[in-house]
């Protein structure tokens, strides 16, 4: 009868329908990430906050590795005491995740002496191993640059007869796609090795903050522990310096606004010496820099700069404007680094008690050793890593398009890895025996249903979480990795009845108070809608999108944290930023004057 | 001090009569409580640090005292107060009436009338304003002021000719129902209990408010609470209007709460002296009675003043119309989260590894 008397709950994972009419496309995702019976005895929630967008059969590579690598180095490898790995299902192209806490004080106890062998080990010598981590990554890259072009001659080269490989070309096809699987999933054992422990150093200082401070910003504490000379600022300070250069050289003229990155290198082609010189700037800085996404990495249509120069150009031109404005691009770190240093001396003078003092010191310390590694690992994992990942299934996709599988080379993402090894393998035996593949036949239909279900899936909003609510959430991953907490999933059952419909909440990102129109933008290209005075409404901001932080009012994202990078960002160029509100781009319409309060978190519709 | 003295002769044309019963804010301080109370020698205090507040003088415990001399001399007034059982309100509600009339009857002594004159005609001159607040300072040697010195009435937009009336009103308030019922809960002795009374400029208030350099909710040191309204800060300290609220960061001056509320109606100075509750004006009412500007200065004296007393305060402030000056009415420690025995949130640990385990190590 009382409805505030029912136990709140989210629907069960059984009484969610696959959209009708694409149950084959949903069908061709593992069966086991498909949602069983028992699975209604679990809580699930959505991952919007990596996979804001249904996700194509390929794609879902990248949470099967993920989880994979993070699940292992939770449960098995450092031995995390309250938490093991975290599950994932995916129904209508979404990623639902449920962790699996450890519960019994036994078995808590146990792990956590394990979990002091071995964490604490690597706290001890987080320095040595965190090198350590950044050599194996960068040969890892580099055995990912030297995997060779997948290709299939008409006759196997007569050098290769000569030498007496052995091997035929098409065997090397199956070896280069293993390989490249291999190093995606090794890849995400990397990315997690640091990760949680990491974040856990950060939360440590976060929750002691909390405690001393009850009234403290999220944003205070952020800004106490990140640097300033991560990897993944590299990216936008090579464009500031291409900018300078371009000045210096005096070749700025060649940087108009709206000209097309074809025009602007035709004109710095003419421009002899000085043109080419900058271009050498440009080659040095392309590589590795401009392997940054346009997104977080978790979507094969995220491009990086290397592969659509249009982004870096566009900031480029901004950039040039801006200097000839008289504006000095310089990132004042030494100024900043200082600046971190007095809000922490400011913060430690406040504190009650010497005890606190020297607790607040012992725990900033060490989040100051670790945070670099949270902040760094982005660049090389997300960007650099997946961007020649993807590229590499591209050039499959090319292959097999070019021999009939696929209309297009992009068709490849549509498919599920284990289905594309299948498609090579048949490819392989179509070029041994001389017969026609079976693909070209096999795949178009289901590649054209699989696309058509991602668009229906598009349109569909999902339920936030699935299941009953945990009384309490001990999980430190599932806490600080999203966010989630007892609080946060009372507030998303109670999102629909809430009192003020126009009202979106997110994290507090950036202080401030912005009013202005609402630009939707979901791809790099529609940037230029962007006037001066708008309220950036995106699914997720990152770093190469900085050069527009000084044109627009405000920002608002589907996804991110307050140290997530649009966070950062939005810190460092003052601007009003709520993010992770995850559906702004849902609810706020294009064109709809919105207020954003980045020290409360709420975007309001004024219509 | 002997009665006879007291009663005769003119006084303050001696200078150093005058000094003994007056103050002026610039040369009196906290140290001088017993003499000034604490309201008047942390307006001295403030004035010392630089910070501005409406010109005034304390007139001292020692006027209090000469009046009290012609009362006792008439007939007993601390030793009645000190015989009463704290739980006898009905006693303590039949004497806070004599004596309150008593105080009104009386007229001040000579001396004491001439020095207020006198330092009430040298604070018009050149004041923007004629009126006065006059504001009971009440002192004692038996505990911190704080807590009793809000028991006594303050008097707002006096006239010059009506400060001499006032003043004693004040003194009279010492000898309220509240205020005696609680110096005899606590047992103080009545001697060491006095009254200065503050006199200064009233400020014409634009806005007006409070300002804790702690959060009053949490006792969080690293933030500031700001409550303010349109007109005099009376509405505010009185609860009459639901006032806008700001919680600003005491270093970062990040504002993360700003509550503007409906403010209906506020406190101005009528006609004929004294302060009337008179309407917002309804394209006022949900307007932000300060700006982020004001807010930020406001936190820079609130943070002045708190380094000042090296503690956290509990500040009156008001915006002065006209001349959008910021001005200081009073500041005293705050009490609630001070007295508070603060246990370490943490400790130093033998590994500074370890406490990740607040983490990880679960939290049951």
């Amino acid at each position: 009868m009382n409805a505030l008397m029912k136990p709140k709950q989210f629907p069960l994972p059984s009484s969610l329908q696959v959209v009708p009419g694409t149950e084959r496309a949903q069908a061709a995702y593992p069966y086991y990430t498909q949602f069983s019976a028992a699975d209604d005895q679990r809580f699930w929630f959505y991952n919007s906050m990596h996979f804001p967008e249904p996700m194509s059969a390929f794609d879902m590579v990248t949470a099967e590795a993920a989880y994979c690598a993070l699940g292992a180095v939770n449960t098995r490898v450092h031995c995390l005491p309250t938490t093991l790995g975290i599950d994932h299902r995916i129904i209508n192209g979404r990623v639902y995740i449920g962790g699996n806490s450890v519960t019994d004080p036994g078995e808590i106890a146990a792990r956590l002496e394990e979990f002091k062998k071995r964490a604490f080990y690597y706290y001890e010598n987080w320095e040595r191993l965190y090198d350590q981590w950044r050599a194996k990554m960068l040969k890892l890259i580099e055995d990912a640059q030297s995997l060779p072009k997948p290709e299939l001659p008409e006759l196997e080269p007569l050098a290769n007869v000569h030498a007496g490989r052995g091997v035929a070309s098409n065997h090397i096809l199956l070896d280069t796609y293993q390989k490249t699987l291999e190093g995606y999933f090794r890849m995400w054992h990397h990315h997690f090795e640091f990760l949680l422990l990491g974040y856990g150093a950060y939360m440590t200082f976060f929750e002691f903050c909390k405690k001393a401070f009850p009234e403290i910003t999220d944003q205070t504490i952020a800004r106490m522990v990140a640097g300033f000379d991560a990897e993944i600022f590299r990216p936008d300070d090579e464009l500031r310096r291409l900018a300078r250069c371009a000045v210096q050289l005096g070749v700025d003229k060649s940087f108009q606004e709206h000209a097309t990155v074809a025009e602007i290198i035709a004109s710095l082609e003419q421009k002899g010496e000085a043109g080419r010189e900058w271009l050498e700037e440009l080659a040095t800085s392309r590589n590795p820099w401009f392997n940054i996404n346009v997104g977080d990495g978790f979507y094969h249509y995220h491009r990086a700069w290397n592969d659509d120069l249009s982004m870096p150009f566009a900031s480029l031109s901004a950039y040039v404007g801006r200097l000839k404005s008289g504006e000095s691009l310089h990132r004042p770190i030494e100024k900043l680094q200082a600046e971190r240093r007095q809000l922490i001396e400011d913060y430690r003078e406040l504190l009650a008690t010497d005890d606190d003092r020297a607790a607040y010191d012992q725990m900033i310390t060490l989040a100051h050793r670790v945070f670099p590694y949270v902040e760094g690992h982005k660049f090389y994992c997300e960007h650099w890593y997946t961007n020649l990942f993807f590229n590499k299934i591209r050039e499959f996709g090319g292959l097999l398009a070019a021999h009939g599988f696929f209309n297009d080379a992009e068709d490849v993402f549509q498919l599920t890895h284990y289905e594309l090894e299948s498609a090579i393998i048949d490819l392989m035996n179509a070029w041994s025996t001389g017969s026609k593949p079976r693909g070209p036949e096999h795949w178009p239909p289901l590649v054209a249903e699989r696309r058509a279900a991602l668009a229906v899936w598009t349109k569909h909003s999902t339920a936030p979480a699935l299941g009953a609510v945990p009384d309490v959430i001990d999980d430190p991953a599932i806490v600080m990795l999203w966010g989630i907490t007892r609080e946060s999933l009372d507030r998303w059952l109670s999102a629909d009845s809430g009192p003020n419909k126009d009202e979106i909440r997110g994290v507090a990102a950036c202080r401030g108070v912005a009013e202005g129109t609402a630009r939707i933008i979901t791809t790099v290209d529609q940037m230029s809608r962007l006037k001066k005075g708008d309220i950036l409404v995106c699914q997720i901001t990152n770093p190469t999108w900085a050069p527009i932080f000084d044109k627009i009012a405000g920002a608002v994202s589907d996804i991110g944290g307050s140290m997530s990078h649009a966070a950062i960002v939005a810190r460092e160029y003052g601007l009003p930023a709520v993010v992770g509100t995850g559906n702004g781009t849902t609810r706020i319409k294009d064109g709809q004057r919105i207020r954003v309060d980045g020290g409360r978190g709420v975007v309001t519709i004024l219509h | 001090m002997s009665t006879a003295a007291a009663a005769s002769s003119p006084f303050c044309t001696s200078p150093a009569v005058c000094s003994a019963l007056v103050g002026w804010f610039g040369d009196i301080r906290l140290a001088d409580r017993l003499e000034v109370g604490g309201k008047g020698g942390s307006l001295g205090e403030l004035k010392r640090a630089g910070i501005d507040v409406p010109p005034g003088f304390v007139l001292k415990t020692a006027a209090f005292e000469r009046f009290m001399e012609a009362l006792e001399s008439e007939s007993p007034v601390r030793q009645r107060v000190e015989s009463l059982q704290a739980d006898d309100l009905e006693g303590i509600t039949a004497l806070s009436a004599q004596l309150r009339a008593r105080f009104v009857a009386t007229p001040l002594p000579a001396d004491v009338a001439d020095v207020i004159a006198v330092a009430v005609a040298e604070l018009g001159k050149g004041a923007a304003q004629s009126s006065v607040a006059v504001r009971s300072s009440a002192t004692t040697e038996d505990a911190a002021d704080a807590s009793f010195a809000g028991l006594q009435d303050t008097y707002l937009w006096v006239k010059s000719q009506q400060v001499q009336e006032r003043v004693r009103s004040c003194w009279g308030s010492l000898y309220s129902v509240e205020s005696m019922s609680y110096r005899r809960k606590r047992d103080f002795e009545e001697k060491n209990v006095a009254m200065a009374v503050v006199v200064q400029t009233m400020v014409d208030a634009r806005t007006a408010g409070v300002m804790f350099t702690r959060s009053p909710l949490t006792g969080d040191r690293s933030v500031m609470t700001i409550e303010g309204s349109w007109g005099l800060g009376s509405a505010v300290v009185g609860g009459e209007v639901t006032p806008d609220r700001w919680v600003v960061g005491k270093i970062t001056g990040e504002i993360s709460v700003r509550e503007i509320s409906a403010k209906l109606i506020r406190h101005a100075a009528a006609a004929g002296g004294g302060i009337e509750t008179v309407p917002v004006p309804e394209d006022l009412q949900r307007v932000a009675c300060m700006s982020d500007d004001e807010i930020q200065h406001l936190r820079a004296l609130g943070r002045q003043v708190e380094r000042h007393y090296g503690r956290s305060q509990d500040i009156e402030w008001a915006v002065e119309r006209g001349s959008e000056k910021i001005l200081l009415l009073q500041s005293r420690p705050e009490t609630v989260w001070s007295a508070k025995e603060s246990a370490p949130v943490g400790r130093a640990v033998p590994d500074p590894v370890s406490h990740v385990l607040s983490i990880f190590g679960g939290r049951r």
